[in-house]
């Protein structure tokens, strides 16, 4: 049977058709939909675990009691994952592990850019990339024989352009499961005490030995022999994309990035001219080949930084650009923004209003640096905020007393937010910390979470109460905020700015998205055109509905207009009624 | 040189506008009429009332889901303004269908630029095939203010080598029971328009 499916869904299916019941994941784009779509199945287990780090020790253990397992995450996600993933290749997995990364050339949705190819040669690890959704089901079912023949965690790398493109996927009967979970005893490989890695250490080097013999055969890796002036070495999408424009050229794509085959690249040097090395972002596979003295063109033509497309490709090989003879109007940005109705809206107005520095984090809020709102000046990775927020509040002493906060959401807390608040209480901060509970991961799409009480599977599960954990951190000063009361979130965040020691103020309010979220749409709200002076002040709060309708200024007046409101958009918070001083809407 | 034979289709609007679902049935039409096809998009932070794109390519054999600049053959803006944003993908002959929805960005709402008044006069004075629709109002008509990307859909099947019966199987899948009268009667009045 054919259908139409994302690179995600495809893998989802692979991973169902290869016989996997058990993965554990935490969102990210652009890996979510595989998770997602992996639970559908019938029979599987699927957890959101808080953090990638945990999934990956979900997943070790998993597959040390004899499952065959996946952890799923973003590119970010396996720096979280690092520290069990180094080791996880020395001790190797029992039955079998893979791990899957989603990269993300082009920073669509992610803080960077790095290229998580690099990670395979660094932890020694085999890596497959697929280009295709079609490629990507069956690289899943390719990674889990290959985990299971060599005793390796097997990397699946795919960019957001194979996730998030659609294509036709021929669907094949599932594999049968088979229980093959125990408890079995080995200590000299699963306890790495020095004296055991060093033997494991030395296993790795004979594993990778193998798997580059098996790299020189493996099926994926594949020869083109056409043209024979050009030869282009390629592998995961950018290989569609050279199709695209040259498909009459030699090629040889690999679908195993690492280890290299080496033989094999030298018997395709041997064969074609010119040779191009099309990769996207790092010279990963580019550094290896010349290391192995064969000349080829690459990064001297194709760019570094983002990702590629046919024409930027076709450009690069035929030296040149050419100018696209485009009309050409200018037109204004349209950048992302917070919902109609979203709780961050509230709780950053006020921020910006209050003039503190605000560490940020990864989430729906990190949009509220923009302008109007302005209320975050900071945003590195997972769970920075807090540990940022107390090294400058620590830094500045006396300076940044009453003018530091840190902002978090919920799921981010919960992922990366723990510890450094344990710190803050331990080494005596003075910074303000603000969870913004909207009750779900709302930017990747509303995942539950353990503070969301239910399970990926749906199965009620224990709710974690932030109150009682943050109490339990040793933090004492712990206020409730309603980010819809403007003058109540104020008034609560300056108390606790002037006070001594940390404080943490939970803003509580559901996403606005959240289909279980309490906080139904209320009438639309409209402006007064009589009322109105035109002061602007509501338009602060950037909120689509609101818009400014420019007016001829009538004679003795210095009105040049007024607000109005969308009524299809607005789902009546609140928050315009609150900052409008004249009354004007209603 | 280039793979001529693939035709190439961007979908452009608004975070909302249900762009992606109309991509999708388009591309189940073109798979069920027996062609390859392939389409990208990115999900993520664009979901929040940003710029939304879909690539469709189709076609005997497709490689790339992403067009080239100056490759695409038909752009189908869902908002007025957004038809302005991509006009470097399109070839000298491309097509051109535009919903006449505008939706205000935040430099517009917050009154610091206007909203150009003119884009489809722009567009007709360098492009031969142009064509409005208030696929708006015609989705209010059908039932439901938010079938418009149906609407869409019928518009542009106008300018594809599908079977009408096979894009009415497509949308009878695409739906749940209760939305699927609504569709279709959308997905007709785009296409008589």
């Amino acid at each position: 049977m054919k259908i139409l499916m994302s690179g995600n869904e495809a893998i989802a299916r692979g991973l169902y058709e290869a016989g996997v019941r058990f993965a554990a994941a935490y969102p990210g784009t652009p890996s979510t939909e595989i998770m997602e779509e992996f639970s559908k199945y019938e029979g599987v287990y699927a957890e959101w675990s808080p953090n990638e780090k945990v999934a990956l020790e979900v997943a070790i253990g998993a597959a040390l009691a004899g499952e065959k397992a996946t952890a799923i995450m973003k590119h970010v996600g396996v720096n979280v994952a690092a520290d069990p993933l180094f080791t996880v290749s020395y001790t190797g997995t029992n039955r079998a592990l893979v791990i899957i990364s989603a990269d993300d050339p082009s920073l669509h949705s992610s803080q960077n850019e790095q290229d998580n190819r690099n990670y395979a040669k660094f932890a020694k690890i085999p890596m497959l990339e697929p280009s295709d959704p079609q490629e990507a089901k069956e690289f899943v079912k390719l990674a889990f024989e290959i985990s299971e023949k060599f005793d390796t965690p097997v990397f699946l790398r795919t960019t957001t352009r194979v996730s998030h493109s659609k294509a036709v996927v021929s669907l094949e009967d599932p594999i049968p499961y088979t229980d093959k979970t125990g408890i079995s005893y080995n200590p000299a490989k699963f306890v790495m005490v020095p004296i055991n890695a060093r033997a494991r250490r030395n296993e790795v080097e004979k594993r990778t030995q193998d798997l580059t013999a098996f790299a020189e055969s493996f099926s994926e890796n594949k020869m083109e022999i056409n043209n024979p002036d050009v030869g282009i070495i390629t592998a995961g999408m950018p290989y569609n994309y050279a199709k695209d424009v040259f498909p009459h050229y030699s090629y040889l794509k690999l679908g195993m990035v690492y280890p290299l085959p080496k033989k094999l690249i030298g018997d395709f040097a041997a064969r074609v001219n010119n040779i191009y090395v099309i990769e996207e972002l790092d010279p990963y596979l580019e550094d290896q080949i010349k290391a192995m003295g064969i000349k080829v063109i690459g990064k001297e033509i194709f760019p570094y930084t983002n990702e590629f497309d046919p024409g930027i490709i076709q450009n690069a090989i035929n030296r040149g650009d050419r100018p696209v003879n485009a009309a050409v109007k200018s037109i204004p940005p349209r950048p992302p923004n917070l919902c109609p109705g979203c709780p961050h809206r509230g709780l950053f107005y006020t921020l910006n209003k209050l003039k503190v520095f605000v560490t940020g984090d990864i989430g729906c809020y990190t949009l509220s640096y923009m302008k109007p709102l302005e209320g975050l000046h900071s945003c590195i990775c997972m769970g920075a905020s807090i540990g940022m927020a107390h090294g400058m509040s620590k830094a500045l002493k006396a300076k940044g007393q009453g003018k530091i906060v840190g902002v978090i959401g919920d799921s981010t807390f919960i992922h990366s937010g723990i510890t450094p608040l344990l710190n803050m209480a331990y080494n005596k901060s003075n910074a303000v910390i603000i969870i913004c509970d909207n009750s779900t991961t709302a930017m990747t799409g509303m995942q539950e979470h353990p503070g969301t009480g239910y399970t990926i599977l749906g199965e009620e599960a224990v709710k974690l109460d932030l109150e009682v954990l943050v109490s339990a951190l040793g933090i004492n000063n712990i206020r409730i905020v309603d980010p819809y009361d403007l003058k109540n979130t104020r008034a609560v965040i300056k108390e606790e700015l002037t006070k001594d020691g940390p404080s943490v103020v939970i803003s509580k309010r559901p996403c606005v998205l959240f289909k279980r979220s309490k906080t139904k749409p209320q009438k639309a709200l409209q402006v007064d055109p009589e009322k109105c002076t035109g002061c602007k002040v509501c338009l602060g709060l950037g909120c689509p509905p609101i818009s400014w309708k420019k007016m001829e200024r009538k004679e003795g007046s210095k009105r040049e207009g007024i607000s109005v409101i969308d009524e299809n958009l607005c789902n009546g918070c609140g928050l315009c009624l609150q900052v409008c001083k004249f009354n004007a809407i209603k | 040189m280039m793979n001529s034979d693939v035709r190439s289709i961007l979908l452009a609007g608004v975070g909302g506008q249900g762009i992606l679902r109309a991509s999708d049935i388009m591309c189940m039409a073109l798979m069920e009429a027996g062609l390859d096809v392939k389409k990208s998009e990115v999900h993520g932070m664009a979901q929040r009332g940003g710029c939304v794109t879909s690539h469709v390519r189709y076609g005997e054999k497709v490689y790339s889901p992403l067009a080239k600049l100056g490759s695409i053959d038909l752009l189908v803006a869902f908002e007025k303004m957004e038809s302005l944003r991509y006009l470097n993908y399109l070839t000298k002959e491309a097509t051109i269908i535009v919903n006449t929805e505008e939706i205000y960005p935040p430099a517009v709402n917050s009154g610091d630029v206007p909203y150009p008044e003119d884009s489809v006069a722009f567009l007709k004075s360098h492009y031969k095939q142009v064509k409005e629709i208030d696929a708006t109002a015609l989705a209010i008509e059908a039932g439901n203010i938010k079938a418009a990307n149906v609407v869409l859909l019928g518009a542009i099947s106008n300018l594809m080598d599908i079977p009408l019966n096979i894009w009415q199987e497509v949308i009878k899948k695409a739906f749940s029971d209760k939305l699927v009268q609504m569709n279709l009667t959308a997905f007709l009045k785009g296409r008589a328009n």
